[in-house]
This record gives structure tokens, C-alpha cells and sequence, in this order.
């Protein structure tokens, strides 16, 4: 009775996941009469601003990877192993994007880098990429911190570092040869999460007036029938082939050794 | 007498409002084994941990060779460190673990694999190099550490409990291993444990450690049969202590459970009429009379435990609790409790612990 509700309840769960999903796959692939074709999505990758669009934010993505990385593994592991009383603060700090809309960071980065103001970012294209970037790493922050902190919890970063030091390695030897390789799964993961979402972006972009996919996306589905559907479909796809990307390398990760008793 | 290689002077080191080493003096011979030992909590990884550099003392200096290194950091001091926990490195093979201190200081690969390849030898797991560490055994796991920490040939070899996380018998075959090799390449080496067994067994000189301070520095023979103080009598082996009552203190006559015995020092600090204890090590007492063991005290034996070659033995003489051992003999079966006997030993073997 127990596994009887307990499976309705996640063949329901599937359901409201699976049957809108499935509604728009079939629906993208309607756009000839009377048969299935993919007549979609042969118009969606013609358009050349779809590729444009595409390839900036698939730029921006790794941009704001690389920045996270560099960001959050060394302040993750330096909370962890030289001040581990500051890590709820730290924890805290990095979950406000979760609480803070997006729309409110981009109202307060305008306010602060505008063309008037004494770090004029929003002056220049390059400068609203900066500044776009750093809104991205500031809303991929909760996930790529999770997974880093993670990561480290895994590893006795403690003696992995003392160890490395009586050895004559240097700090920038030690989080490059010894701690970074130790957490690759866990920073890979947070950069496929990063990655799903600066493709997806909507608010910092069009706010910021750059070229990414998120306003392309909002454009295309305002102007056209099946395009938007095909469109939402391979953004999905993207999506979750970056989850299924996660699990292969965790699974082709290097175990941790066993631990003493 | 030559230059110490290494140093430790009047270190001290406080966290806080706490001290955890103080009075701390320590001179090593090149080549020597030292060991820390100790009871939990008493210091002995917090100094070994300022010899690394890991910590920085309170007060006093740490010389290597004529050196004064107390503001090094670890990584410019040379020193090769092994950890209770292995501490390998869990992205590299056993080969890249062993070889990570030669490749730090950027030496020529084929240094670095020649290297390895003679520590994989030394180490005897000549066919592990290309494994990870998760697939080595915890003891397997404890060499790569040694030979990693010894690759890039430093000046001072230190281990902290390096054998506590082993089983017994890894722990006994890994401890003579540690010593050969330490013995063949001549380094500079301080084990810190808590295992008395394997102080004895390993070192050149012991370091007896108490609440942060050296008690006593000594070869294991000394330490053990002319402990310094009595908290060193009494964590280095087994100690029986009884009570006596001094009779005479310049002629060292006393009373041990009304049993009149002629000490072979005079007590110190002491009158006649005063209380004093004074300690026996297990095998200096048999309940057969032995040449020179003229005291003979009658006892009650109270437990028998039967250990494989030695028996020991409790019993109970006028409230003063003794223990002490026998060898099995197949001919002669151990005594049972409840049995009446006398037990002799020879004042010379008393230790007069000071209160
Ligand atoms: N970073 C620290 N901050 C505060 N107190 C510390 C610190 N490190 C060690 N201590 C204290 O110093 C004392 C000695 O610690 P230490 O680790 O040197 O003991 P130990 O002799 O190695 O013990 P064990 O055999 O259990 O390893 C302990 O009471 C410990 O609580
Ligand atoms: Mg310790």
C-alpha cells in the first residue's frame, strides 16, 4: 500500500515534469502540416543571430567559469583550512544570490559602474562584459561554492598541505599540483551548473543590453510560433547534457584513499 | 664533544592563555633516532610541529646544523615529514607521490625517476609505482609516505605516530623496517609516539615527556632503569610501588610491610618515621630465590594471567599490591589466586621515587 502511494506520487511528480516537456517537444517538431519534421529547429540554426547569441553566452559561461574557479576554490580553501569559524559567514554570504533577484544586482551594478560614476564599466562593450561576468559568478556563487566546499570536505586538506609544505612546495604549487586536482569533480560540477545557467540568463543580460541567448530567446518566442519550442528544447538539451556531463566525471574521478582508522 | 645537528633551545609555546610546551632543551647528534614519548595531550606533536616549522615557538630557538631556523617556513627548511594519516596525495601515483619533493625544487625527470625507482626498492614495492594510493594497504600506504618524505634527502626525518593507525603486526614489522632504513641512509630522525614498546625499541635516546616538559632525555636502558622522575617511572613500563617507612634515612634503612630492608642509597630529604614510596619493575621480583634477591616478602596472590610465554602475576603483600612475571614452564603449572607464597627481590632494584 506504502510502495503503492509512494509510486503514484512520483508517477504524478513525473507527470507534471514529463507531460509539458513532452508538449513542447511535440509541438516543436509540428511545424509542417499533418506530419512530424524538423523543420524548427533547421529555421532556429539558420538564424544567424542564434549563433551569434550562442556563441557569446557560451564565451561568457566559460569566462565566468575560469573567474569562479579562481574566486571560490582558493577563498573556500583558505576559510577551510585558516579560518573555519568564518565559514558560516562565508556560506551565508555566497547563498544572498539566491535571496537577492537578479534585477536588484543589476539595478545596483548600474547605479555603481555607470558612465558618470568613478569605475565607469557600462561605458564600453568590453566593460559591460566585465560586469556581466561578474553578475553571472555572483549568481553561479551558492552552487560553485557548495560543490567546491564540498569537494574539500572530502580531503584532508589540513595535512595535504602540511605535507606538500615539509616537501618545499610554495602556495601556488600546493593549490595547483595538490588541492585544485583533488576537487576537479567538485569544480567541474559547479561549472556545468555555471555553464546551464549563463546559457539560460535572462534579467543581467537584457538589463546590461548585451547580445547573449537568454534575450534572443525572449525575442524569438515573442515573434514566432515553433521556433521558441525547438528553441527551449535544445536549451534543455544543453542543460542536461551538462548534468549528465557531471555524473560521467564523477564516476571517471579518482577515488580518495582509504582512510586510516 | 662536536656541534649538535640539530637544536632545540629553551622552546616554549603557549595558545592562548594555555601552555603546552615549556623549558623545552633538546640536542641531536647527526644520524641519531630520538623519539617523543608521552601521554596524549602532552605536547609531543605541538614540538614536533615547531621543529617542522609548522608552528612558530612562544619563545627559544630551533638550530639545524648552525643554523638558526625558527623564522623559516616549512617549505624552506628540508625537513621530511611523515603523518599519522599518510597524508598521500590522492591525485597522483605512488611514483609522482614519491617523486613530488624532487619535482617541487624542479629537478631533471630523469633525477626524479631514478630517484623514485631506488625508494621504491628501498621501500620494497618496486612493482607500485604506477598505482593510487586508495589501492594500497594502510602499511603499503605508510612506506610511500616514508620514502616520499625522504626522496629529496632532507636534513631531518619527522614522524608523528606513524604506526599508531597500523595493526599490531604491520605496526611491529613496519617499526623495524622504519629503523633499517634510518640506520642505512644515517638521517637525522625524531619519532613521536605514545607507545612505550616502540620507543624502547627504536631509539637512540627517548625523550620522556610530561605536561610540555622534557622529564628525562636518555637511552631506553636508562630511561627505564633509572627513570628520573616518578611520573617517568611510571609511564615508561610497568612499576610496582610500595609503601615504606623510612627507618633510618642516612644508612637507607627502611620498612616495607614491617619487613626490614637496607636500601642501597641513603633516602634523601627524609627523616626517620616518614613516609616514602619507593617502585619495582615486574622482572626484578620472582617468587624463587635468586642470587642477590636477599628480600623476601610473603604475599597472597590475587590473579594469574596467563600470557603465552610469560605469566603475570598479581598479588597482594600486607596491602601494597605487586605485580611481577614468570615464564611459562610446561612442567609446572602457574600458581592459582588464593594461594599463599613469598616474593624476593634485591634492594639494589628499588627506585626511590620522590614524592
Ligand atoms: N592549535 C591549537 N590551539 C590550541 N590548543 C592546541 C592547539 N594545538 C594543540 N593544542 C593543545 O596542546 C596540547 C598538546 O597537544 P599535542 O597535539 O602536542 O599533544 P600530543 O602529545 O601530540 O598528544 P597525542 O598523543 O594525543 O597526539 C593539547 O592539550 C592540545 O589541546
Ligand atoms: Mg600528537
Amino acid at each position: 500500500m506504502k510502495r503503492f502511494a509512494a509510486w503514484t506520487a512520483f508517477l504524478l511528480g513525473s507527470l507534471i515534469f514529463i507531460l509539458p516537456l513532452f508538449g513542447m517537444t511535440e509541438f516543436s517538431l509540428s511545424m509542417r502540416r499533418g506530419e512530424y519534421s524538423f523543420d524548427a529547429y533547421a529555421s532556429v540554426l539558420a538564424d544567424p543571430q542564434f549563433r551569434e547569441t550562442f556563441t557569446y553566452s557560451v564565451v561568457m559561461a566559460l569566462f565566468t567559469i575560469v573567474f569562479g574557479i579562481l574566486l571560490v576554490v582558493p577563498t573556500a580553501y583558505w576559510v577551510r583550512l585558516k579560518m573555519p569559524g568564518l565559514r558560516p559567514v562565508v556560506e551565508f554570504i555566497t547563498l544572498m544570490p539566491l535571496v537577492i533577484p537578479a534585477i536588484v544586482i543589476v539595478f545596483g551594478y548600474i547605479r555603481l559602474y555607470n558612465t558618470s560614476s568613478w569605475l565607469p564599466l557600462t561605458g564600453s562593450a568590453m566593460g559591460t562584459n566585465i560586469l556581466l561576468m561578474f553578475g553571472y559568478t555572483a549568481l553561479a556563487l551558492p552552487y560553485m561554492y557548495r560543490a567546491v566546499d564540498t569537494g574539500l570536505r572530502s580531503i584532508d586538506i589540513a595535512t595535504l598541505t602540511e605535507a606538500a609544505q615539509s616537501l618545499g612546495a610554495g602556495w601556488t604549487t600546493i593549490f595547483a599540483r595538490v588541492i585544485l586536482p583533488n576537487v576537479f569533480v567538485a569544480v567541474l560540477s559547479g561549472a556545468f551548473l555555471t555553464f546551464a545557467i549563463v546559457i539560460g540568463e535572462f534579467t543581467l543580460a537584457a538589463l546590461l543590453n548585451r547580445p547573449a541567448f537568454g534575450p534572443y530567446l525572449q525575442l524569438v518566442g515573442a515573434n514566432k510560433a515553433y521556433e521558441p519550442s525547438a528553441l527551449a528544447v535544445i536549451s534543455f538539451a544543453i542543460t542536461w547534457l551538462c548534468m549528465g556531463l557531471i555524473q560521467i566525471v564523477a564516476r571517471l574521478a579518482p577515488k580518495p584513499p582509504a582512510q586510516p582508522h | 664533544m662536536s656541534e649538535p645537528f640539530l637544536s632545540i633551545q629553551s622552546v616554549r609555546k603557549s595558545f592562548g592563555a594555555t601552555t603546552v610546551v615549556q623549558d623545552f632543551n633538546l640536542d641531536v647528534d647527526k644520524g641519531e633516532f630520538i623519539s617523543f614519548l608521552g601521554p596524549s595531550g602532552c605536547g609531543k606533536t605541538t614540538m614536533l610541529r615547531i621543529v617542522a616549522g609548522f608552528e612558530q615557538p612562544s619563545a627559544g630557538r630551533i638550530v639545524v646544523d648552525g643554523k638558526d631556523v625558527t623564522g623559516l617556513k616549512p617549505n624552506q627548511r628540508n625537513i621530511g615529514m611523515v603523518f599519522q594519516a599518510y597524508a598521500l596525495f590522492p591525485n597522483m601515483t605512488v611514483a609522482q607521490n614519491i617523486g613530488f619533493g624532487l619535482k617541487v625544487v624542479g629537478r631533471p625527470k630523469a633525477e626524479i625517476d631514478a630517484r623514485v625507482a631506488e625508494m621504491l626498492a628501498l621501500i620494497k614495492l618496486g612493482e607500485f609505482g604506477a598505482r593510487y594510493p586508495y589501492q594500497l594497504s594502510g602499511g603499503q600506504q605508510q612506506r610511500v609516505a616514508l620514502a616520499r618524505a625522504i626522496a629529496p634527502k632532507p636534513r631531518l626525518l619527522l614522524l608523528d605516530e606513524p604506526l599508531s593507525a597500523l595493526d599490531a603486526k604491520v605496526r611491529v614489522s613496519l617499526r623495524d623496517e622504519i629503523r633499517a632504513i634510518q640506520r642505512e641512509l644515517g638521517i637525522t630522525t625524531i619519532f613521536v609516539t605514545h607507545d612505550q614498546e616502540e620507543a624502547m625499541s627504536m631509539s637512540d635516546r627517548i625523550v620522556v615527556m610530561n605536561a610540555g616538559r622534557a622529564d628525562q632525555v636518555g637511552a631506553p636502558f636508562e630511561v627505564y632503569n633509572r627513570p628520573a622522575t616518578r611520573f617517568v617511572a611510571g609511564f615508561v613500563g610497568t612499576l610496582n610501588v610500595l609503601d615504606a617507612v623510612v627507618k633510618d634515612p642516612a644508612s637507607g634503612a627502611v620498612e616495607i610491610g614491617g619487613v626490614p630492608v637496607a636500601l642501597a642509597r641513603p633516602v634523601a630529604d627524609a627523616k626517620s618515621g616518614d613516609r616514602i614510596s619507593l617502585a619495582l619493575r615486574p622482572e626484578t621480583i620472582s617468587m624463587t630465590k635468586e642470587a642477590g634477591r636477599s628480600v623476601a616478602i610473603p604475599c597472597t596472590i590475587t590473579a594469574v594471567n596467563f600470557l603465552g610465554s610469560v605469566i603475570r602475576i598479581s598479588a597482594d603483600a600486607n596491602g601494597n599490591s605487586l605485580s611481577f612475571d614468570t615464564f611459562n614452564n610446561p612442567a609446572a603449572p602457574p600458581p592459582t589466586p588464593g594461594d599463599r607464597t613469598t616474593v624476593h627481590f634485591s634492594p639494589a632494584d628499588l627506585l626511590v621515587l620522590d614524592a
